[in-house]
């Protein structure tokens, strides 16, 4: 199986034996999202951000610039930061994705708890729009487990990804200090 | 005005509560206005004109309409046209509502690059997003201004600006004369750079009608506003469009005006017969919100050899809008910082392709601000004044534009916290070094008007039987934290719990209030919740007091309190009985009060100003260029603080802001084209977490009895102000050099020193 890239006309051995099949109209995708199977049904051009928002509505995962420079969107995949925004759902078969609402349930199941990072970013009061917020959470976590979360100048460094136009910084910095040795 | 300790606060307001609305922020639950899910949603997007003036001479979008998915191509030719252009404020005050008086796709004519020329509805997203670029536009183009040097001499002087509020020309005494007297000068043109809100929730609405009534979700700093705007545009009465807007991803001005994308999406719908969400891309942005305009200040200075202002003339120059005669008041609080008394204020205008320039946060105050504070620490230096010291010595009293006195005032005592904090005494010793590093300490003083809404603000209380209160307002919280500390106030004044109280939001089917807008939310809505909560309150009590099974029965309500939902006898604390028992004994399931408050009127025998004092370390590279702010003091006198935890973060937000204006914003304009150069989060740089310091907030408590009723003056933005000019004295104490252009970039600081 082939696929011909538009911009060279060059043949390039496709990525699996249906690729040829799975486009440019909407395929059936399979996802894991927070430890669940989610099959939609997108085009292959959707991105993770898209097929998270729209399709399952797990709005957590923010549009801030759906062009890779503000962080809003951040999630995990296979347990790394990404920007979904630069990722097409597509590329994600065999990953398994973790955003904001895996953290904790948001209508409050599961065990009702809160992460650390979420707790701490509660009790500093480190956003106020709340826009950048599930971003920056889910930055914030993958900073620590990193080990990037040393010192100040180290967590200034590795969030710096994640903006915030409200300007928490500071208390983003705080919380993320106070949650660094219970995450 | 009066100065006190900070009172120990022993009811919930003033308490630094944890944000009500924390657990939906942080947990992705709360849902912003295009992530409500809708059955049958359809996503919209916006085409842009490519030039930047000129007419359309051909559309064609058969090859959009074609694409897959594609349910509809809205352009000029099949729109239809508008109903009215809508007021600036439901009293009528004022005129057309700046940014309004234009409403895109009502002919061929195009103003600005970036005017919506077309909108594609499809079912998803990406389709609406690809056909977009389907729609083939030709055009006429014509030359374009959209820059002050391009139409320096088409300059005019409006009779008015800001919607017909402020007189285009101000003046008292004789500039002329005085500054001919003045035993110093100080006379220089300052410039600043366009700057962009760039709020990271983009705007964004989503629209469904149900037969002829319109539901909008919509990202907005007012949903009344919003739905007056809409019903004007659309002709559809106010009783049939609802707003609603539980939570805004930050605004700083972008949405404080309605912009065109509300009614688009509204018309839009009713087109496709399905819901339609809207929202703007990060680029659209830059053109379809409004903008702070570049601008230069020319500000002169005349003083005694004591210091002590004899005159200040500023005028300002600045490009509008084809529509509107809009520049942001510089010119206002700079003007009356101050005592002196000679002054002259013009603003001067240049007609350019561009959308109508809008609020920003701090719109006037921070460039007029730093044009004054920078020119107040030159001259501190041509008098051998210490800067600090040359401000307490221009101090007023009262407003030198009115002549009224300050309804309160703690200027004095903001300059002397901050100085205290950063370490001013070390200002007197020349710049001390780090390694490669100079550093420089600077200051300036802060201000920022208290605005009170043309109309009375309402709120609703219910208390329900089983001792839980709801409170209401139509009020949207875009990050100020004014969901809280209603909370805070309805509790306080209803004598619960802040946890057996809830307050709602963000729903014209709510009591009216203006959108929080001038820093002014706090203040008004606060106003309206006290009045009704405590009009539920005596309800209650009455109740009580008639009441033969009531242990209060026949006592003075005037003598009795409310704690933790509990009326009580102020002197025998032991009889009493809860709110809910009397309900329940009743067989009354709720009881009900609303409350309004209307402002002081304008005439009012006070002038009122929210005061701070702003500090900076900075630490300078003369040799790369580099500047590091190090750190930031504030000190600020906002009235009563309702919330000391979500003050201190808008004001902590607001001073970073005022450093990313002095050293990080500008939206660079390409005249060859009229289009903006730098569209985008990665180009139009913000602060990032590495960008950002500590700050140091501190509350120098004032009490004013006249504003509204619980004297809150705002937070919003006073914070802001003053910031770059701190940190331009800063950069001047560390090498010696002026900086009068905003930003401030490596260029400036390695170019002829
Ligand atoms: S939306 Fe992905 S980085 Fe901005
Ligand atoms: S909290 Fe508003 S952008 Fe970060």
């Amino acid at each position: 199986m082939t696929v011909r890239t538009p911009d060279t006309g060059t043949e390039h051995k496709g990525t699996g034996p249906e690729a040829g099949d799975r486009g440019p109209g909407p395929v059936k995708v399979r996802l894991d999202v927070n430890g669940v199977r989610r099959d939609v049904e997108i085009e292959p051009r959707v991105s993770l951000l898209g097929a998270l928002r729209d399709e399952l509505q797990l709005t957590g995962a923010k549009r801030g610039c759906d062009q890779g420079t503000c962080g809003a969107c951040t999630v995990w995949v296979d347990g790394r930061r990404v920007l979904a925004c630069l990722t097409l759902a597509i590329t994600c078969e065999d990953a398994e994705v973790t955003t904001v609402e895996g953290l904790a349930a948001p209508d409050g199941s599961g065990d009702g708890q809160l992460h650390a990072m979420q707790e701490e970013f509660i009790r500093h009061d480190a956003f106020q729009c709340g826009y950048c917020t599930p971003g920056q959470i889910m930055s914030a976590v993958g900073c620590v487990r990193e080990g990037h979360a040393g010192d100040d100048r180290e967590i200034k460094e590795w969030m710096s990804g994640n903006i915030c136009r409200c300007a928490a910084y500071p208390h983003i910095r705080a919380a993320i200090r106070a949650a660094r040795d219970r995450v | 005005m009066t100065t006190t300790a900070p009172a120990p606060a022993e009811g919930p307001v003033g308490r630094p509560l944890d944000r009500v609305d924390g657990h939906a922020k942080v947990t992705g639950a709360a849902r912003y206005a295009a992530e409500v899910p809708l059955p049958g949603l359809t996503h919209a997007v916006l085409v842009g004109a490519r030039v930047a003036h000129g007419r359309i001479t051909a559309i064609d979008s058969t090859e959009a309409e074609r694409a897959e998915g594609v349910l509809a191509v809205l352009t000029h030719e099949n729109l239809g046209k508008i109903a009215a252009q809508p007021p600036l404020l439901p009293s009528l005050a004022g005129s057309v509502a700046p940014g309004e008086t234009f409403f895109p796709m009502q002919g061929d004519e195009i103003h600005y690059a970036g005017q919506h020329v077309a909108l594609v509805v499809a079912d998803t997203y990406e389709r609406a997003l690809y056909a977009s670029r389907l729609v083939r536009v030709s055009y006429a183009e014509e030359p374009s201004v959209t820059v002050i040097d391009q139409g320096r001499d088409q300059a005019y002087e409006p009779e008015a600006i800001f919607a017909g509020f402020i007189p285009g020309r101000t003046e008292r005494g004789d500039v002329e004369a005085a500054l001919g007297a003045a035993d110093v000068t100080v006379d220089h043109t300052f410039t600043f750079a366009a700057n962009h809100h760039n709020p990271i929730e983009t705007s964004a609405a989503t629209a469904y009608w149900e037969g002829d009534r319109l539901t909008l979700h919509d990202t907005t700093q007012g949903v009344t506003a919003t739905q007056h705007t809409v019903a004007a545009l659309l002709g559809v009465p106010h009783t049939r469009i609802r707003v609603i807007g539980h939570f805004t991803g930050g605004s700083f001005g972008s949405k404080a005006m309605v912009w065109h994308h509300p009614a688009l999406a509204a018309l839009a719908a009713r087109k496709v017969g399905r819901p339609v969400r809207l929202a703007l891309t990060r680029e659209q942005m830059f053109v379809a919100c409004g903008h702070r305009e570049e601008q230069e200040q020319h500000l002169t200075l005349g003083a005694g050899k004591d210091g002590r202002l004899v005159a200040l003339r500023h005028h300002k120059l600045s490009p509008t809008s084809p529509f509107d005669h809009w520049a942001e008041p510089s010119l206002g609080v700079a003007g009356q910082m101050y005592a002196c008394p000679n002054y002259e204020g013009v603003y001067r205008l240049i007609r350019a392709n561009t959308t109508t320039p809008t609020f920003m946060r701090c719109p006037g105050e921070a460039t007029g601000l730093f044009a004054l504070e920078t020119a107040m620490d030159e001259l501190a230096e041509l008098v051998d004044l210490d800067p600090l010291e040359l401000r307490l010595r221009n101090y007023s009293e009262s407003d030198p534009a009115s002549g009224r006195p300050w309804s309160s005032n703690g200027l004095r005592e903001c300059l002397e916290r901050g100085a205290e904090r950063i370490g001013w005494e070390r200002r007197a010793a020349p710049p001390a070094r780090d390694g490669d590093w100079l550093i420089g300490l600077g200051m300036a003083a802060t201000a920022y008007p208290v605005y009170g809404p043309n109309n009375p603000q309402r709120a609703r209380a219910r208390l329900y039987a089983d001792g839980t209160a709801v409170v209401q307002a139509a009020v949207t919280d875009i990050g100020t934290g004014i969901l809280t500390v209603m909370t805070q106030v309805a509790a306080e004044a209803l004598g619960l719990p802040v946890e057996r109280c809830r307050f709602e939001g963000g729903d014209t089917d709510l009591p009216n209030v203006a959108a929080a807008v001038g820093s002014s939310g706090a203040g008004m809505v606060s106003a309206a919740v006290h009045a009704a909560a405590s009009a539920l309150r005596e309800q209650l009590v009455a109740r009580a007091v008639a009441d033969e099974g009531s242990p209060l029965h026949g006592a003075d309500p005037a003598a009795i309190d409310v704690r933790d939902g509990r009326m009580v006898l102020r002197d025998a604390p032991g009889t009493g009985e809860d709110y809910a028992a009397l309900l329940q004994r009743n067989f009354v399931p709720d009881v009900e009060a609303t409350g309004s408050w209307g402002p002081p009127p304008h005439d009012a025998p006070f002038a009122s100003m929210t005061f701070g004092a702003q500090f900076a370390e900075v630490a300078v590279d003369p040799v790369l260029g580099l500047v590091r702010v190090r750190r930031l003091a504030g000190a600020f006198a906002p009235g009563r603080v309702l919330n000391a935890k979500t003050a201190r973060s808008q004001l902590m937000g607001g001073m970073i802001w005022g450093l990313s204006q002095a050293l990080l914003e500008a939206t660079h304009m390409e005249p060859a084209t009229g289009r903006w150069a730098n569209a985008s989060l990665g180009e139009y740089l913000v602060p990032v977490n590495a960008d950002a310091p500590d700050v140091d907030v501190d509350f120098i408590e004032v009490q004013d009895t006249v504003v509204n009723p619980l004297g809150v003056k705002g937070v919003g933005e006073v914070g802001q102000a003053g910031v770059a000019p701190a940190i331009a004295n800063a950069i001047h104490h560390a090498i010696g050099r002026r900086m009068r252009k905003l930003p401030i970039t490596i260029e400036d600081i390695v170019s002829g020193g």
